[in-house]
């Protein structure tokens, strides 16, 4: 059961494939979820309370239940009602409708960091509300949020580990499907850690490079 | 040119403005002077509907803007603002700031806007400014830009919310003079000011707000001269 450099390095090979996975999920369900994400915070901050309320109950519902809770129903609950999708499918699903939820707040406190004056003084130059959004204050706020929205995809990267529930082979099932081969615990699941570090380390780096960056200039 | 009639408008429990009425004809200047919190600034931004008047009836020309019905975004394009606090656009350049609006809203040709926009620079006497940004202007620079900026949607009417209040007092006078000649070029305007002589120069009409409720007007040589309210009287007195 010890560590067995042996085992480590023929596995490697095996834990890429992984990790290749993990990064596809990872970076399709945040994109997704930065899209849906930004239509939720609008309707967060927007004056009609159907939108307001609606969005607010479902960022509440999904922060508030577990992310392998929400994967499970997606996978195994949606076919008795007749909606079957693939594994990769409903995880990629799942981490979007997911992702959405969080991406959305981060917008939203984007959105509302940017002074009153800046909606205002487009609106006044004859702008609609759009395109004040699009031209004025997203812009702005983007660069406030890509910290947070940087550490977004750090956490996304760990979360979907939760896909290997669904019998997807991203990087923790490549790694346990490792240990029932090799009959060796330890060698796999450093490999495991490993991969899982050399992804996020850069992302959080970045994420306080850019913090400190917006805090000198803005 | 601006016809406000009644004009309420409440936050909540706060009554801000209680049933303000005024005229402007083309060509005229009408300073709005009176205690911060008096409702200047929420009577401007009720003009172009920045806020919305809670009743009463505002025309622009023929048009009834108070009418739900009505494009507000149109009225707004001929209806430039300045603000206190400028307000330009952090993330664009000078010239980008200036040009933004006519392209994306009246759909003008970029290089014409461009080439507006100089003219307009050279006009606020920032012509070497034009690839600058904001952050990198002194904040009288920074107003003459906003106005620059809104006189590039060539607007009707100008509306001023104390375009001075956060300059430092060496700076003012370079903003000043670009309202000034506005209004010898006959530009019809509105402007909320603490600055009194420049107030009494330009104004040909002065309305005391305070409080929500018009207290005097009249001609600059009697609000500022022989005023007839105590308050206008006390006012002025501290502010002088």
């Amino acid at each position: 059961m010890d560590f067995n450099l042996e085992i480590f390095v023929e596995g490697i090979p095996y834990l890429l494939k992984g990790a290749v996975m993990t990064l596809r999920l990872t970076l399709i369900s945040v994109s997704i979820g930065i899209i849906l994400g930004l239509i939720l915070s609008l309707g967060r901050i927007s004056k009609n309370p159907v939108f307001r309320y609606s969005t607010g109950l479902y960022i509440e519902v999904i922060r508030g239940t577990p992310l392998l809770m929400q994967l499970l129903i997606i996978y195994y609950a949606l076919p008795s009602i007749g909606l079957n999708l693939p594994a990769v499918t409903a995880a990629i699903v799942g981490l979007s409708l997911n992702s959405a939820a969080y991406v959305g707040e981060i917008f939203r406190g984007g959105i509302q960091s940017i002074e009153k004056g800046q909606m205002e003084a487009a609106r006044s130059l004859g702008m609609t509300y759009f395109q004040a959004m699009r031209y004025i204050i997203l812009p702005q706020a983007f660069r406030r949020i890509l910290p947070p929205l940087t550490n977004e995809f750090a956490s996304m990267l760990k979360e979907s580990s939760l896909a290997s529930t669904l019998a997807v082979t991203e990087l923790l099932r490549s790694g346990r499907e490792l240990v029932a081969w090799k009959a060796n615990v330890f060698s796999p699941f450093i490999g495991v850690t490993l991969f899982y570090l050399i992804m996020t380390i850069p992302l959080t780096r970045l994420s306080s490079y850019l913090e400190k960056r917006l805090k000198k200039g803005d | 040119m601006i016809k406000v009639v009644n004009l309420h408008k409440k936050f909540k429990n706060l009554h801000v403005l209680k049933g303000i009425s005024l005229e402007v004809k083309k060509g005229e200047v009408l300073v709005l002077i009176g205690p911060s919190g008096g409702g200047k600034s929420t009577l401007l931004k009720c003009i172009n509907r920045l806020e919305e008047p809670t009743s009463g009836e505002i025309y622009i020309g023929e048009i009834l803007i108070t009418d739900q019905k009505v494009d507000i975004n149109k009225i707004r394009q001929k209806v430039g603002m300045v603000f206190q606090l400028f307000n330009l656009f952090p993330h664009l350049s000078v010239l980008d700031n200036i040009t933004l609006a006519p392209i994306k809203v009246k759909k003008i040709n970029p290089e014409l806007a461009k080439e507006k926009a100089y003219e307009l620079l050279k006009r606020v006497g920032l012509l070497d400014k034009a690839k600058s940004f904001p952050s990198q202007l002194s904040g009288g620079q920074q107003q003459r830009v906003a106005i620059a900026r809104a006189l590039a949607m060539e607007p009707e009417v100008m509306l001023f919310d104390e375009p001075t209040s956060s300059i430092d007092p060496e700076m003012t006078k370079e903003v000043l003079d670009v309202i000034r000649q506005l209004a010898l070029e006959g530009m019809t305007m509105i402007i909320a000011t603490h600055e009194m002589g420049f107030a009494r120069e330009v104004a040909d009409w002065v309305i005391f707000l305070d409080q929500g409720k018009i207290i005097e007007q009249g001609p600059p040589s009697q609000i500022f001269f022989s005023p007839r309210e105590e308050r206008t009287i006390s006012f002025l007195s501290k502010i002088l």
